[in-house]
């Protein structure tokens, strides 16, 4: 089986330098030939790697913008987090009218099914079956979960997130209106890689509602360079602006979900280690009384996401002022709500199920025996090796290359404390030794080391 | 193979390390997610017993391609009527302890749901040794 992963190294750029390895929570990277290569089968596209990478090596694959002039009727699918990667002064009702003239005659925020998700996702609280529920919003941690969790994926819940929701929702009103099915394009602008991986290769569903995706730090350049070039003198076309509620401005931020959960005791954790931490505890059965659990990858949930621009904190806190503006317009009864996602509500309940998450398990062998013959194997080799995790075999510890050894062919003599032994007790050439090395590193790398001392 | 723990009296803390590590292992040996989920509860809760009412001891687990056979082996104080302790709500913690939520007299129940066989030996004054295996397959 083959996963679409949005995340890619640049091996042009890239210096096989291994700060990508170190912090891959899958241990899916190693180096060969001097550059980083992603293991597809673990790679859960969170992200981290990006972050870590000095040379801007690892990159975000995205669809040619070009590909929305293919669809006559064009819809920009923007988080609200998008617009929380603005300044005060621009209005919403300018940014709709820049996405307009660059070719969507439609813009609709991604938050604007959150009713809908929020009341999907409280039904199967209050059902109570599954303990702890946890929630299928952040397309990484469903990804970490099948490839690293794979005893709790009946854990999280089989609903669609709100992007999906409300392309569905969309793409149903267009029909409605009289577009042909074939006609409507989505195109959803996301802030990670991980929401790119989501739409090309749908968890619990045959195909996703979304078109195409288009990368948000690249509208944003497209937007704000509209911006630069128009200055104070520009005429603003009205599209119509769907209003959102606070709590679905909110609803993409940590504690988004879990503000609005209707179980007795539910968390919110955010950051992927922290994640992790306490994932390990749940599957172990170490954690009880906890009934929902929000998680999400990143740091400060979306606005950390790798493909914004605005700093996270200073986004959350733009989102926060919204809200806090809309929640006063709440309670004065001036919001106007969007009545027209109300009407579908029935429909669109009806059609947030997806199907039982799979587990994407990461195992040693499909056949049990040889599986325990190769973990033996691993077992003695871990013994055998210094257990210092320096990654200068090109793998991220000591017991990943113990596994590379016995499972993608490595040799014990890529480790560098064994190679230096093996030296010294002649039991292998300076030569040999060199060419090891250049296996990892790549020929010019040792080659500019050489000649630099 | 063979893996061996040790557990501390006493030792909350680190209540659940060995089922971590074992977990660990069978899930890298392909062994499916249930299965893992039994041998980790039934395992943890031994472990939680051994650190609450014995003065520590050692678990061993012996894998091979059919079954787990976990022993935890502790150094006393013994129980004196296991099958009366093998009585869902039966208990000797104290009322102290049951308050804190801990003594409900589940654990040795908990663990037989949890296995396919159940063995428990136990000399007062010596010490226990629960035995448990579950079919991998």
């Amino acid at each position: 089986m083959s996963f679409f992963h949005a995340l890619q190294i640049n091996e042009n750029v890239c210096e096989g330098c291994s700060h990508c390895m170190r912090v891959c929570p899958t241990e899916a990277i190693r180096v060969r030939d001097g550059k980083a290569h992603i293991n597809e089968d673990r790679c859960i596209d969170c992200g981290n790697c990006f972050i870590a990478c000095p040379h801007k090596a690892v990159f975000v694959k995205q669809d040619d913008f070009e590909e929305i002039f293919k669809y006559a009727c064009r819809v920009a699918l923007v988080p609200a987090v998008f617009l929380g990667q603005f300044k005060d002064e621009i209005s919403v009702s300018r940014i709709y009218s820049i996405l307009n003239e660059i070719g969507f005659q439609h813009v609709i925020e991604t938050e604007i099914t959150v009713p809908i998700y929020t009341e999907a996702k409280n039904r199967l609280e209050r059902e109570g079956n599954t303990k702890p529920l946890i929630s299928s919003y952040c397309p990484a941690i469903v990804r970490l979960i099948q490839v690293k969790f794979p005893g709790l994926v009946d854990n999280i819940m089989p609903v669609k997130a709100p992007l999906d929701i409300t392309a569905m929702y969309i793409r149903r009103k267009l029909v409605k209106d009289g577009w042909p099915e074939d006609q409507i394009g989505v195109f959803y602008v996301t802030p990670c890689a991980a929401k790119i991986a989501a739409v090309k290769s749908p968890v619990g569903e045959e195909k996703s509602s979304v078109d195409g995706v288009i990368n948000m730090d690249s509208l944003y350049n497209r937007v704000y360079k509209k911006i630069k070039e128009q200055g104070h003198d520009y005429k603003e076309v009205k599209l119509p602006i769907a209003q959102l509620t606070s709590d679905s401005i909110l609803n993409s931020l940590t504690n988004g979900e879990r503000r609005l959960s209707v179980s007795e005791h539910s968390l919110s954790i955010d950051g992927m280690d922290n994640v992790i931490e306490f994932l390990e505890k749940v599957e172990n059965d170490e954690i009880e009384d906890v009934d929902f659990l929000e998680l999400r990858a990143c740091d400060q949930s979306c606005p950390g996401g790798i493909l914004t621009y605005n700093n996270r904190f200073l986004t959350c806190e733009r989102m926060f002022n919204r809200a806090r503006y809309v929640a006063g317009k709440e309670r004065r009864g001036e919001l106007t709500r969007a009545d027209e996602v109300e009407d579908e509500r029935a429909y669109l309940l009806d059609n947030v199920a997806v199907g039982p998450v799979e587990a994407r398990s990461i195992s040693l062998d499909p056949d049990i025996s040889k599986a325990l013959e190769k973990m033996n194997k691993i077992k003695e080799l871990e013994r055998q090796l210094p257990q210092i995790d320096c990654g200068i075999c090109g793998a991220p510890s000591c017991d990943a290359l113990a596994e590379d050894i016995v499972c993608r062919g490595c040799k014990l003599s890529d480790c560098i404390f064994i190679q230096r032994n093996m030296e010294a007790h002649k039991t292998q050439k300076v030569e040999e030794s060199l060419k090891t090395m250049e296996n990892i590193w790549g020929y010019e790398k040792i080659e500019n080391f050489v000649k630099n001392k | 193979m063979h893996l061996e723990y040790t557990v501390i009296e006493g030792d909350f803390v680190n209540a659940g390390s060995a089922s971590s590590s074992i977990k660990k292992t069978l899930k890298q040996l392909n062994v499916n997610p249930s299965i893992v989920k039994r041998v980790v509860v039934a395992l943890y809760e031994a472990e939680v017993n051994a650190i609450a009412h014995a003065y520590g001891g050692v678990v061993t687990a012996d894998i091979d391609a059919g079954k787990i056979l976990v022993r935890v082996i502790d150094k006393g104080p013994g129980i004196p009527d296991i099958d009366w302790a093998m009585q869902e709500g039966n208990s000797t913690a104290s009322p102290e302890v049951r308050n804190m939520g801990f003594g409900a007299g589940m654990g040795l129940p908990n663990i037989k749901k949890n296995v396919d066989r159940l063995n428990v030996q136990s000399t007062v004054g010596v010490g226990t040794t629960v035995e448990m295996e579950v079919n991998l397959s």
